[in-house]
Formats: C-alpha cells, sequence, structure tokens
C-alpha cells in the first residue's frame, strides 16, 4: 500500500477540503438544529462529481478508486456529519450495488440521476425487528406476471425520507433461508410504496431517516438485481465496501473533534496559562492524534484492498469500521472533556461532534457485528 | 483570447506558528502547508471566466520548485489549458523584480490579450510582479482590480482603493490585471477534472531557457520575528464578556 | 498485504528463519538469561546485522521497511533477540552511519555492519533518562585525547559490544549544546563495567552498566562536531522508535498468533474457546489494533525512506504499538487462562518482554509530549 497519496488523491483532498470549509461547515450547525436535508449542497456536491465517486464516467460518475472516495468522505464528514453520510450512502450503499451487480440497462437508468444529484439514493436492509440480524427480515416479494409484489417495513433508512431510488432487500422464498433473499431497485413514486415515521435521532440530525412502508408495491421484474437469491450475497459485499466510508466519517468526526480541542486549548486559560501547556491536555492529544491516523491507515489499507480488486476484504473492512467508530466515540468525548463545561452548550462544535459519533458504532452492522467478522476471519 | 495567468505556490502562514530557520533568511517549512497565493486564485477564475464569455486558451506559469507542479495541476483541472513550470531551484535568491523579468523571459514569445496576476503574494508581500511584468512588456496595466469588464477591445476596470473609494479605468488590451482579492468567487475543480489534469503534461523550463538571468534589485539580510510590543491586550471570556470589556475601553480611551 | 512483494517475500525468509531456527530457543534464553551468541552468528550469516546501510559499507543496501520487518518477524518469536538486533543496527550502527566520517566509518561501521563487531549506544545515565540533558558523563581535552569520566546505565548489549557509541558533555553549563557524540571500544582502558541488571523480560538480552575511569580515548573517535552529541542522538532515537515500534508489534502479533492457535485447539466446558463470544471479542480487539500498529510503524518507515518528516509518526509508532502490545499480551494471557501464566505457553513471556517496550527510548510519557508539540505546532 501506498502511504502516500498519488497526485489526483491529493487534489482531490485540496479541493474537497475546501468546498467543505466554505460550503459546507457554515451550515452544519442549523440543519443539525432543523434536520432539514441539505438539497442545496447535495447539488454543489453533485456538480463536483462527489455523489459517483467510483462511477465510470459514462454513467455520469466520476471514476475514482474507493481511497479516493474514503478521503473525500472523511473530508466531508469533518465539517458536517449528516452530509458525510448522505454521501457516503448515495455512493456506495446505492450506487455501488447497482454498479456491481446490475445489468447495462440498469445502471444506464438509475446511476446517472444519482450520481447528477437528480435523486439521492438509499439503502432499505434495516427491519424493526432485524437489524444486524439480516436473515430475520420479513419483508417478502412474491413474483406476479412481469413484476415482484414487495410487502414489508424498513426502518432507520438513512435518506429514506428524501431519496428517489432504493435498493430493497426482501425474501423471494423464505424457505432458503439467507439464500432466499433478493435485492430489487424501488423508484420513489412506485404506488403502494409510502413513508412511515420520520426519526428524530440523537446526531446525524439532517439524513432524513425514516420508515418504509410497502403494501403489496408492485416491482417490475426487470428491476431485480442479479438474480433471485443474490440479495444475501449483494447485501454482504455492499456492507464490506460501505463500511470503508464509516470509517472514513469517522476519522472525519474524530479529526474534526481534535481539531476543536487544539484550538480550544490555546485559547482558554486556567491556573495563569493555556491549558494546551498542561500534561494532561497534551497526553489527550497524543492519543487522539495517534488513534485518528490509525484509524486513517486502517480506512485507506481497506480502500487499498477493494481497489486492488482482493476478492474478500471483510475482516479489513469490518476492523476499520470497528476501529475508527471506537475511537470516534472516545475522541470526541476526550474532546468534550478538555473544553470542560463549554463542551456541553451548542455554542462549540463539540456539543454536536459528540452526538454525532454515536451512530458510528451501531450502524452498518454494530461493533460487536464487526467484532464477529474479524474473529471469524481469523479462526476459520 | 489568449490569457496568461501567473502563480504562485505559498506557505499558508496565517494560522500557524512561523518560526525561523538557521539561516536567518527563511522560515521552517517542515510541517507547514502549502497553496496557491489566495489572489492568484482569483485571478485564475477571472481568466477563465473571460475565456468561458469569449473562447480561448489560458497559459498558467510558476516559478517554483517541482512541488509547484500541484499547484499548477490545480489551475489545469479548474481550466487552464496549458502550465507552465519554471524552475525556481536554478536561480537562487528571488526578489519581485527578478521574479517578474524571470517571468518575462519566459512569457516574451508566447501571444497574449491579457496576463493576470494575484496583486500581491502572501510569502514576501511585493506587489511587484504585474507591473514589472507589464512595464517590460511594453503594455498597460492595472493593479488592485476588483472588476473586469470587456467591450469591443476596450475593457474597462475597477480599482480599489483605501477609503472605500473606486477608481473606474478603461484600458485597452493587451494588458497587465493584477488582481484583488474577492473579485470573483473561485470554483472548486470537479472530480473529473482533476482526473483529466493529473494526466496533462506541464512544461518546464529551466535557466538554460531564458535568455539571460535577471539581476536583484535588493538582497535578503535578515528575517526576524519583531519583539512583541505591549499595546495590544487580548481580550478573552464570553461573547458578553468581551463586548463589555471592549466597550469599556473605547469609553476609557475616549474614542466616543 | 500490505507491502509489495518484494518486501512480503523478505517477510517470509526472515519468518522462516525465526520459527525454525529462533523460536525453538526463545524459551531457554529467556530462562537461562543467555545470550544469543548462535542467532547472532547466524543473523550476521543471513546479512540481518544492518540492513538499511549500503552495500559499500557492508550493509544489505536495503530501506528501512525491510529492516522493520526482520525486527518485527524476530520480536514475534523471541524478544531478546529482536532489542539485540533493534539496539546494534538503529543504536550501535545507525550513529556512525549518520555521523562518521570515512575513515571511522571503515574502522567500526563496515565491522558492525558486516556482524564481527557488535554495536552499542551508551546515552542513558543513573540519572538521565528520558531527559537527556541532564547528563553528567564528561569528556575533557586533554592534548590528543579526551578524558572521560562518568557512568551509563541500562545499556542493551553494553557488556558484549565492542563499540559503543556514547554521550558526554564538555560543559555542563551549556547543556545539549555542550553534549557530544564518541566511540569507545572494548577493552580500553578505564572503561569497565558494572553489574548487568536483573530484568523482569528480554532476559536474553544484556543490559549493563558503563563505567568510564579517567578513561582516554583518541579525539578521532569524535562523531561529527564537538557540540553535535545532542543532533545525533535525538535523529538515532528518533529513527530507534522505529525498531522499537517494530518490535513491540511483533511481539504483540506473537501475542495475537499464540492466542488463535490455544483457542482454536482447545475447549472450554465442552466448547471449542474461539467460538465463545468473549473470546471473539478480545480476538477481534487484538488484532484490529496489532493491524493499526503495523500500519503505523510502516507509515513511519517509509516517511523515512521517502526522506520525509517522520518525528511525529515514529513517535506514535513506538506509543501505540507498544501500548496496544501490552494489551494484547494480557489478552493472550487470559485467553490462555491459567496456562497462560506458566512457561509451557510463551504469553507470559510476552508480557514480560513487551513491558519494555513502553520504557526503553523513550517513555509512552515523552512519545506522548512529542506528539503533542507537533500537533500543537510547538
Amino acid at each position: 500500500m501506498n502511504f502516500d497519496l498519488t497526485s489526483d488523491q491529493k487534489m482531490l483532498q485540496d479541493q474537497v477540503r475546501k468546498f467543505a470549509d466554505t460550503e459546507l461547515a457554515p451550515v452544519a450547525p442549523e440543519i443539525d438544529q432543523s434536520a432539514e436535508f441539505p438539497w442545496e449542497n447535495i447539488k454543489k456536491m453533485a456538480k463536483l462529481g462527489l455523489l459517483g465517486v467510483v462511477v465510470p464516467e459514462k454513467y455520469g460518475g466520476s471514476e475514482f478508486d474507493f481511497v479516493s472516495l474514503a478521503i473525500a468522505i472523511e473530508e466531508i464528514s469533518r465539517v458536517c456529519a449528516s452530509t458525510g453520510v448522505i454521501v457516503a450512502v448515495n455512493n456506495s450503499l446505492t450506487t455501488y450495488p447497482i454498479l456491481q451487480f446490475g445489468n447495462e440497462d440498469q445502471k444506464n437508468k438509475f446511476l446517472p440521476p444519482l450520481c447528477s444529484g437528480e435523486k439521492i439514493g438509499a439503502f432499505g436492509l434495516t427491519e424493526p425487528n432485524a437489524g444486524s440480524d439480516v436473515v430475520a427480515m420479513e419483508a417478502t416479494a412474491r413474483p406476479e406476471g412481469d413484476h415482484y409484489v414487495l410487502n414489508g417495513t424498513k426502518r432507520f433508512i438513512t435518506n429514506g425520507g428524501e431519496a428517489g431510488i432504493f435498493v430493497v432487500f426482501a425474501y423471494t422464498n423464505k424457505e432458503l433461508k439467507h439464500k432466499g433473499i433478493s435485492a430489487f431497485v424501488v423508484e420513489r413514486d412506485t404506488p403502494g410504496f409510502t413513508l412511515g415515521k420520520h426519526e428524530d435521532l440523537m446526531g446525524i440530525r439532517a439524513t432524513a431517516n425514516c420508515e418504509l412502508i410497502f403494501e403489496d408495491t408492485k416491482i417490475p421484474k426487470e428491476n431485480l438485481l442479479g438474480n433471485e437469491g443474490d440479495g444475501f450475497k449483494i447485501c454482504m459485499n455492499t456492507l464490506d465496501v460501505s463500511r470503508i466510508d464509516i470509517g472514513a466519517q469517522a476519522v472525519g468526526i474524530a479529526q474534526a473533534a481534535l481539531n476543536e480541542a487544539i484550538k480550544y486549548s490555546k485559547e482558554r486559560k486556567a491556573f495563569g496559562q493555556p491549558i494546551c501547556n498542561f500534561q494532561m491536555i497534551q497526553s489527550m492529544f497524543a492519543e487522539m492524534a495517534t488513534e485518528i491516523q490509525a484509524a486513517r491507515l486502517l480506512v485507506y489499507y481497506a480502500g487499498y484492498c477493494k481497489d486492488k480488486g482482493m476478492p474478500r476484504f471483510s475482516r479489513e473492512s469490518a476492523m476499520c469500521k470497528y476501529y475508527a467508530s471506537s475511537i470516534a466515540v472516545d475522541v470526541a468525548r476526550k474532546s468534550l472533556q478538555i473544553h470542560g463545561g463549554y463542551g456541553y452548550t451548542k455554542d462549540y462544535t463539540v456539543e454536536r461532534l459528540y452526538r454525532d459519533a454515536k451512530i458510528l458504532e451501531l450502524y452498518e452492522g454494530t461493533s460487536e457485528v464487526q467484532k464477529i467478522v474479524i474473529a471469524r476471519d481469523l479462526t476459520k | 483570447m489568449e490569457l496568461i495567468v501567473c502563480i504562485k505556490r505559498v506557505p499558508q502562514t496565517a494560522e500557524a506558528e512561523v518560526k525561523i530557520d538557521d539561516s536567518g533568511k527563511d522560515i521552517v517549512k517542515d510541517r507547514l502547508t502549502f497553496d496557491m497565493n489566495e489572489a492568484d486564485s482569483y485571478a485564475l477564475e477571472e481568466a477563465i471566466l473571460l475565456k468561458e464569455k469569449f473562447g480561448g486558451a489560458i497559459t498558467a506559469v510558476s516559478l517554483g520548485t517541482a512541488e509547484a507542479e500541484d499547484t499548477l495541476r490545480i489551475a489545469l483541472a479548474k481550466g487552464a489549458d496549458n502550465a507552465i513550470r519554471i524552475k525556481a531551484e536554478e536561480f537562487g535568491e528571488l526578489d519581485g523584480y527578478k521574479t517578474a523579468m524571470i517571468i518575462k523571459e519566459a512569457i516574451k514569445d508566447l501571444k497574449f490579450d491579457a496576463i493576470f496576476t494575484g496583486c500581491m503574494a502572501t510569502d514576501d508581500s511585493y506587489y511587484q510582479v504585474g507591473p514589472v511584468l507589464a512595464e517590460t512588456l511594453g503594455v498597460p496595466h492595472a493593479t488592485l482590480v476588483s472588476k473586469i469588464e470587456l467591450t469591443d477591445k476596450k475593457v474597462h476596470v475597477n480599482r480599489e482603493l483605501e477609503g472605500g473609494l473606486i477608481e473606474h479605468l478603461e484600458m485597452s488590451l493587451p494588458a497587465v490585471f493584477a488582481v484583488q482579492t474577492g473579485i470573483n468567487e473561485p470554483r472548486y475543480a470537479s472530480l473529473i477534472a482533476i482526473r483529466r489534469a493529473a494526466a496533462k503534461e506541464i512544461k518546464v523550463l529551466g535557466k538554460d531557457d531564458i535568455a539571460s538571468e535577471p539581476k536583484l534589485n535588493s538582497t535578503l539580510e535578515e528575517l526576524f520575528v519583531p519583539p512583541v510590543g505591549k499595546r495590544a491586550e487580548f481580550l478573552t471570556g464570553t461573547a458578553d464578556e468581551v463586548s463589555a470589556r471592549t466597550a469599556e475601553i473605547i469609553k476609557e480611551k475616549g474614542l466616543i | 498485504m500490505i507491502l509489495d512483494e518484494k518486501h512480503e517475500e523478505f517477510r517470509a525468509r526472515i519468518r522462516d528463519f525465526a520459527t525454525r531456527e529462533v523460536e525453538p530457543r526463545s524459551r531457554e534464553l529467556d530462562r537461562k538469561g543467555e545470550f544469543p551468541w548462535d542467532l547472532v552468528k547466524r543473523m550476521r550469516e543471513l546479512g540481518l546485522l544492518a540492513i538499511y546501510v549500503p552495500k559499500e559499507y557492508g550493509g544489505a543496501g536495503l530501506d528501512t521497511l525491510y529492516y522493520s520487518i526482520a525486527v518485527e518477524e524476530i520480536g514475534r518469536v523471541c524478544g531478546s533477540t529482536g532489542i539485540f538486533l533493534a539496539a546494534h543496527s538503529s543504536l550501535g550502527v545507525f550513529p556512525v552511519y549518520y555521523a562518521g566520517n570515512e575513515a571511522q566509518k571503515k574502522k567500526w561501521l563496515v565491522p558492525m555492519a558486516k556482524g564481527e563487531k557488535i554495536g552499542s549506544f551508551g546515552l542513558t545515565e543513573p540519572d538521565a533518562g528520558s531527559d537527556a540533558a541532564a547528563t553528567k558523563t564528561t569528556a575533557i581535552q586533554e592534548g590528543d585525547e579526551y578524558v572521560v569520566n562518568g557512568v551509563k546505565r541500562f545499556i542493551t548489549s553494553g557488556s558484549v559490544a565492542d563499540v559503543i557509541v556514547f554521550t558526554a558533555t564538555q560543559d555542563p553549563s551549556k547543556g545539549y549544546h555542550g553534549i557530544s557524540a564518541f566511540v569507545v571500544e572494548k577493552g580500553t582502558p578505564g572503561f569497565t563495567y558494572g553489574k548487568d541488571e536483573e530484568k523482569l523480560g528480554l532476559h536474553g538480552s544484556i543490559t549493563s552498566e558503563l563505567l568510564f575511569e579517567d578513561c582516554r580515548i583518541p579525539k578521532g573517535n569524535i562523531l561529527g562536531k564537538e557540540g553535535d552529541g545532542f543532533k545525533i542522538f535525538m535523529e538515532t532515537l528518533d529513527g530507534g522508535r522505529i525498531s522499537i515500534g517494530a518490535l513491540a508489534l511483533g511481539i504483540a502479533q506473537g501475542a495475537l498468533d499464540a492466542s488463535v492457535e490455544f483457542a482454536k485447539r482447545n475447549k472450554r466446558a465442552g466448547k471449542p474457546i474461539y467460538k465463545a463470544q468473549s473470546t471473539q471479542s478480545m480476538i477481534a480487539e487484538m488484532a484490529t489494533e496489532v493491524e493499526a500498529a503495523r500500519l503505523l510503524v510502516y507509515q513511519a518507515a517509509a516517511l523515512k525512506d521517502a526522506g520525509l518528516p517522520y518525528l511525529k509518526e515514529a513517535a506514535m509508532a513506538k506509543y501505540y504499538a507498544s501500548t496496544i502490545g501490552m494489551k494484547a499480551a494480557s489478552m493472550a494471557i487470559e485467553i490462555h487462562g491459567m496456562l497462560g501464566i506458566t512457561d509451557m505457553y510463551p504469553v507470559e513471556r510476552f508480557i514480560r518482554d513487551e513491558k519494555l517496550m513502553e520504557i526503553g527510548e523513550g517513555t509512552s510519557e515523552i512519545q506522548k509530549i512529542v506528539i503533542a508539540r507537533q500537533i500543537l505546532g510547538k
């Protein structure tokens, strides 16, 4: 693996960083409070090519690699965690499975609007009673003539309330257990598809997290991704990729928390000197910086494994997601601690970072699930 | 239109703790980040806007070390068509005059309708490159440019003066414009443009490509951080506390 | 694979040597407190004693990444042999390579690189550890000689070394600026040894006290100029941190490998140990942190090889690898249960050996200060 970024990765990082600081950072506190989906910034990001980073140019994408996608997600998440996950979901949970498992017609139809920001994507996997335990899902898709009839409820769907294109999982044959799950592309305006409860979240509040309700929803047969029964494979393969981006999001949030703490510690005085002079504070900085760099390298390494075309990199991807999310929560906690009481107020960014960080340990497989993935791979 | 933009890669010192190196003539650059000089990014954007309106091509020129090619690539990604790096490492000490003369030698055979520079570089603050280029190339120039409008070979230019005044000039092309920050909103390069720029060739010129090496007008003796005076008072506390104290000081000093 | 094929092939070669020749000796070295002369000889034959030194000086002509891999792989099976290699290469060889003139390189670097002579580094004193400015050893010029007086302590390979680079002050009032670096050879009159330390771990490594009593060394034994000592040992320690990071990483990997193997082979309460979620949780944490430590160590090495600043990254690598290494060794013992605290398994040795990595060549606290200063721009 390359320990230095390539020339175009450096340029991408530079431009995304400037864009994020100038365009995304100023609205981040507002949309955290209002929970308003940041459509205006999504359109701006579409213009830069951030909505289809790894998608080939012929489908409207930017044709970069997965390390570059991680770099972009980190920079966006550093200033706005909500925007970071919106972009991550569009890239790795929606365009990626369509690109990887869709046929040419599906790619031509669904990828261009997802890359141009005309439509945003979402991933309908989780259900009220099926989170990390995917096989427990209850949604079904029954073949009927030239379509499938979809029934079920999906919950905690990021982008759900605003998305136009959904990748949705349902059983086409429940008896086959995980081999009976199939994946479909569902469009928002399909009759029988309605939105349920909008979640009022602790963090990443502007992500239109919403329940999806399918009642005898007719999905055209040509919207099946891969073959019947490929759903579990598609889902696992997609999560291996998307976990890299959650790792990148965690690194971004953690870096922001460290930056805020450094800034505060240089200004804040106690006992006659800036608190950054105290060894206890410096000790925390060293721990935070070291863990962030370790997490960043794990993210790049997982991205590198994907870019290299390694057939399996579940362990590497689980490691970066598990580690980066754990340290992000811890780094945010330390940053708030360094801020003291001020950090507990909405006057300081760290209050938002602390709330935003927690979800990282939960979604796209909890830390406990990541650990099982890692341990099983090592002891197989 | 044939447009030339002069670009400099400079250390970002605004928020960093700047230290002087052992030579006493330069700063420690190990951990500093570098970027396109701020005013130059506005100059580049102004050129791109003109190109988008009237067509033509942009050549970006930088006198810098190999790392300056990263900055030139950003210019290519944003909209420049060609890029030239002049090897700064071959010219020893540089002042504003010598810098301008080297650039002049490198571009004198290029056809141009307008040359854009930033009005100043944040690392040495000479304000010289634009005017010296114009004088030695024998074309008019405007500094501190805050607006450019082109109509039928005539250019209407606003210059930003002290005291909030604006000077409106009429000029003809070819000309040199030393652009002030804030004249436009510099764009971001799209990912596709970045990928394409990464593959573009950057022409590199050395000392041998310059007819004669220009002389320095001044030599650097020492770079130093002045001793901190006691006149500044730093106010700390909450926003309310700071504003209350500010009001007190203004009253105490009899300023209102 | 994090690294390219060439580096990974090299790793495979070293691992083969380590498992076939070093591992079978590691328990005995630890039990008997024996210095591994036989393994030093083998490493000499394999050209491992100055991996990053150019061939013209008798080295292998490779880079810091190769060197880190070698220390990591040997450390994975034997901390004592690993610390010998790290101390010889980074602390004995490096300062002569870095600051020596051609004559000095011919005289000391070449034989050390070839393994004909063992190198060591005398920096620490009874009252000057991480705070090296407190150095009390003096070197006073008298004619063509320096007269050295003082005591060095905790010197790895000290009493077995042939060439010892050490620091001494010519003017204690000058602090750092008064310190210079010198070479003393074994057998120089006035240069003797105190006691070798009894230690918690690394029993196969010699840790010595060096005594200078009116020891006269030729003027030509100074490395660089008078007053260069601080710069020389800082540079030496920066690089040395990468090797201690690599060694800490190797021991941590050893602890992880031992745990996985034990958990797969053994049952507890009728169930394979590795299937218990509490074991899986520990293995996942160890494996993730070991991988993260590896990336930090390799990054620091790659930066050094590229000629880029690596001070912060080397401190991070050393601090992190030793911290997670201690955690991994402790978890490894837990996975082994009571057997883990016996010498039937290597994990009790790992935890004893790994502890030094948090202390030697700058404690974790010093590493943290280095990192904090870097990120605060101080």
